[in-house]
């Protein structure tokens, strides 16, 4: 049997975090899907070899502090606005790879008319729609996406869908619309899962450098502090709850 | 006959035991440490580490990226 | 060879702004400024100059896409009035707060609420006191005439880049509309990236290169230490603003005994109140701000110690009056006269107003 010494060595070295990854400890709950996410992204930029190339831009929300993460150039974008930025920065600079990442309280309510809009026109970017069915940062109250019966801050008792409407199921919206390209709904709840998530943002990616128009891409994420369960379990409940209502699955594809 | 032999490394001080990789691993190898880490946090830890098959799924589901992966092909003894 | 034209002021801000080497437009239709739009997409500068012209689907969206655009390091510029500036402003105390160049255009109209699309001067408060949330200032033009509408497209993008900070020229309704002899500006290529890059690749998001740092552009830090200090250094870069840009006219402060003051559309009536007002002789003269912020506070204080009371002309319910206060300090009477809600103080009101609030009040 070798020992663990023999085998921890450079030459054996099968996974490490990808250099576009800062060492920054990233301020996310213990179990956070967007430590994944996150990830998946630096790595698809670091294998596609576009880190020169890519701009971010992450409005408020939990990921607002995205920049301290990537290490790339970033904007940070006011509540739901990332969109209107993309737009901008995709008409100045077109050979570039522009990327939006934000919640469901930022893209699935206030800032429901940017992102109609954007992927409307078609803009040449890849959207990230990390939907966790409740708004994280504020501290866990009621999103449009929350599920019916949910409770939240914001609706201690659960959504009630009489006066608060069903959960906005947005990227199927979305789908709907011409600009779009490639829309899939993925999460990064197993190791299969987030391999299957990482093709996803690299073939969005990639329709970039092949100027397909938009490529949206929600991940069913966990907030296992405003759900107030531990990771382990809120991916489980993810699996029971969230799937149902946010399927996984390729909802367009051109 | 060759096995595969695998290890890994986690930045104890970064970790901060979600214990996501415990449950990804096919291996059982990982658990939580007794110990806490400067953050108070319980880290992961290769509890088994004959079993570790370097296949990196808990690298992979890790969000924190604190774990490094290695692996041999061993001669069995 | 100098080019005349006979323009519009909106047209011309449009026409301005392509030949500045303006990179990108966003707008929003609203009366009484919707020609810049307009004149954009006619003209099609994307076929001559690749500048960017785009309608987005609201002022908050225009906005934010000047946000995008600033940060990237390019020549990006909006325009809108009153009620559609009011929906810009948490874009524009973004940019403030990011440090992030650009130039907005409100071509003034009378409110509060929808309010009328007839001229009004009744957001200054707005554009040099704030109109967003914390501690920011904006570097306010104020045109008085269809030529300063052109010529302040070009200097209000110089200071805004100078300074890392969005510039505002404030019109109004009447500068907006009216055509006038303009005197075109030369035509000044846009930067290429390289140039981008030489110029703001310290802090523009052009893409990270192994060289650098990345760049960030950002309002946010939550370190309330960092904040602070933040905050100090946008005061000490208002601050030399305050001392370096100042720009305002006299017209016959020379022997005069009483002073207008009065920026953009009521300047131009105040001109005709003094012929009309001396005829009657009384010396009177116009001390016309050209930048609202920085104010030329120094420049009233000035004539406050030769003049026998002021008064301040705007289109509204009486605004800029606080500032010349503020820099009379009591040495002499202020008073203010206004018209407003889309209404215009015609030169004889103007005279009656200074001799019944000033010389005889």
């Amino acid at each position: 049997m070798s020992d663990i010494k023999d085998i921890i060595k450079e030459e054996n070295l099968v996974y490490k975090k990808t250099k576009v990854l800062t060492d920054n400890v990233m301020h996310y709950c213990p179990g956070c899907s967007h430590g994944v996410v996150h990830k998946l992204i630096a790595e698809v930029i670091e294998e596609m070899g576009i880190q020169e190339k890519t701009i971010g831009i992450s409005p408020v929300g939990c990921s607002v502090l995205a920049y301290n993460y990537l290490d790339i150039d970033w904007q940070e974008a006011a509540h739901g606005r990332a969109p209107a930025l993309a737009t901008a920065v995709n008409r100045l600079y077109p050979e570039k790879y522009v990327f939006t990442y934000q919640g469901d309280g930022d893209l699935a309510s206030i800032g429901t008319a940017e992102i109609i809009h954007a992927c409307n026109r078609g803009e040449n970017i890849v959207v990230f729609f990390i939907n966790n069915a409740i708004y994280g940062m504020t501290g866990g109250q009621m999103a449009p996406t929350t599920l019916p019966g949910m409770p939240t801050s914001t609706s201690p008792y659960g959504r009630d869908v009489k006066t608060t409407g069903q959960p906005l199921v947005i990227t199927e919206l979305i789908a709907q619309l011409p600009g779009t390209n490639y829309v899939t709904r993925q999460a990064v709840h197993t190791p299969a899962a987030v391999r299957k998530c990482k093709k996803a943002i690299r073939k969005a990616f990639e329709n970039i450098g092949q100027k397909k128009g938009t490529s949206f891409i929600e991940v069913v994420a966990t907030c296992n502090s405003g759900w107030k369960l531990n990771p382990v379990k809120s991916n489980e409940w993810m699996v029971e709850n969230m799937f149902p209502v946010y399927k996984p699955g390729d909802l367009k594809d051109e | 006959m060759a096995k595969v032999k695998g290890a890994i490394k986690v930045d104890v001080e970064k970790c901060k035991g979600c214990g996501l990789c415990v449950v990804a691993c096919p291996s059982k190898v990982i658990d939580l440490a007794r110990e806490v880490n400067g953050k108070g946090y319980n880290y992961a830890y290769m509890a088994n580490p004959d079993a570790c098959i370097g296949c990196a799924n808990c690298a992979i589901v890790c969000p924190d990226s604190v774990i490094e992966v290695y692996k041999v092909k061993a001669e069995m003894a | 060879m100098a080019e005349y034209k006979l323009m519009k002021g909106n047209e011309v801000i449009a026409e301005a702004a392509i030949r500045c080497g303006c990179d990108a437009y966003f707008g929003y239709p609203i009366t009484p400024q919707s020609e810049i739009l307009e004149t954009l997409t006619l003209r099609q500068p994307w076929l001559e100059t690749g500048m960017v012209v785009l309608q987005a689907e609201s002022e908050v969206a225009a906005i934010n896409m000047v946000y995008g655009g600033a940060a990237c390091g390019k020549k990006v510029m909006t325009s809108s009035s009153s009620p559609g500036i009011s929906l810009k402003q948490e874009g524009i105390t973004y940019l403030a707060g990011a440090e992030l160049p650009c130039l907005v255009v409100n071509v003034v109209r009378g409110g509060p609420g929808l309010g009328t699309i007839q001229p009004a001067q009744s957001d200054y408060f707005q554009a040099v006191k704030g109109g967003g949330h914390g501690d920011y200032k904006l570097i306010v033009l104020a045109p008085a005439s269809v030529q300063e509408m052109n010529d302040f497209v070009d200097l209000g993008f110089e200071l805004s880049f100078k300074y890392r900070n969005p510039a505002m020229i404030l019109s109004d309704g009447v500068i907006g509309q009216m055509m006038e002899k303009v005197k075109l500006s030369p035509v000044k290529p846009r930067w290429t990236d390289e140039e981008v890059i030489k110029l703001n690749g310290s802090w523009a998001t052009t893409g990270k290169t192994a060289d650098r740092p990345r760049n960030v552009a950002t309002s946010l830090e939550l370190d309330s230490a960092r904040q602070e200090q933040f905050n100090h250094k946008l005061q000490a870069k208002y601050k030399e603003i305050q001392e370096k840009e100042v720009r305002f006219e006299k017209i016959a402060c020379d022997d005069a005994e009483y002073l207008f003051v009065a920026y953009g559309s009521s300047s131009r009536i105040c001109q005709k109140a003094i012929d009309l007002a001396r005829e009657k002789g009384i010396k009177v003269g116009l001390l016309r701000p050209i930048t609202l912020f920085p104010y030329p506070t120094k420049a009233i204080q000035e004539m406050a110690e030769k003049v026998k009371g002021i008064l301040t002309v705007e289109m509204s319910a009486g605004q800029m009056v606080e500032d010349v206060r503020l820099a009379v300090n009591g040495k002499v009477k202020v008073e203010h006269f206004g018209r407003f809600g889309g209404m215009i103080p015609s030169p004889n009101e103007v005279v009656k107003a200074l001799e019944d609030l000033i010389i005889k009040g």
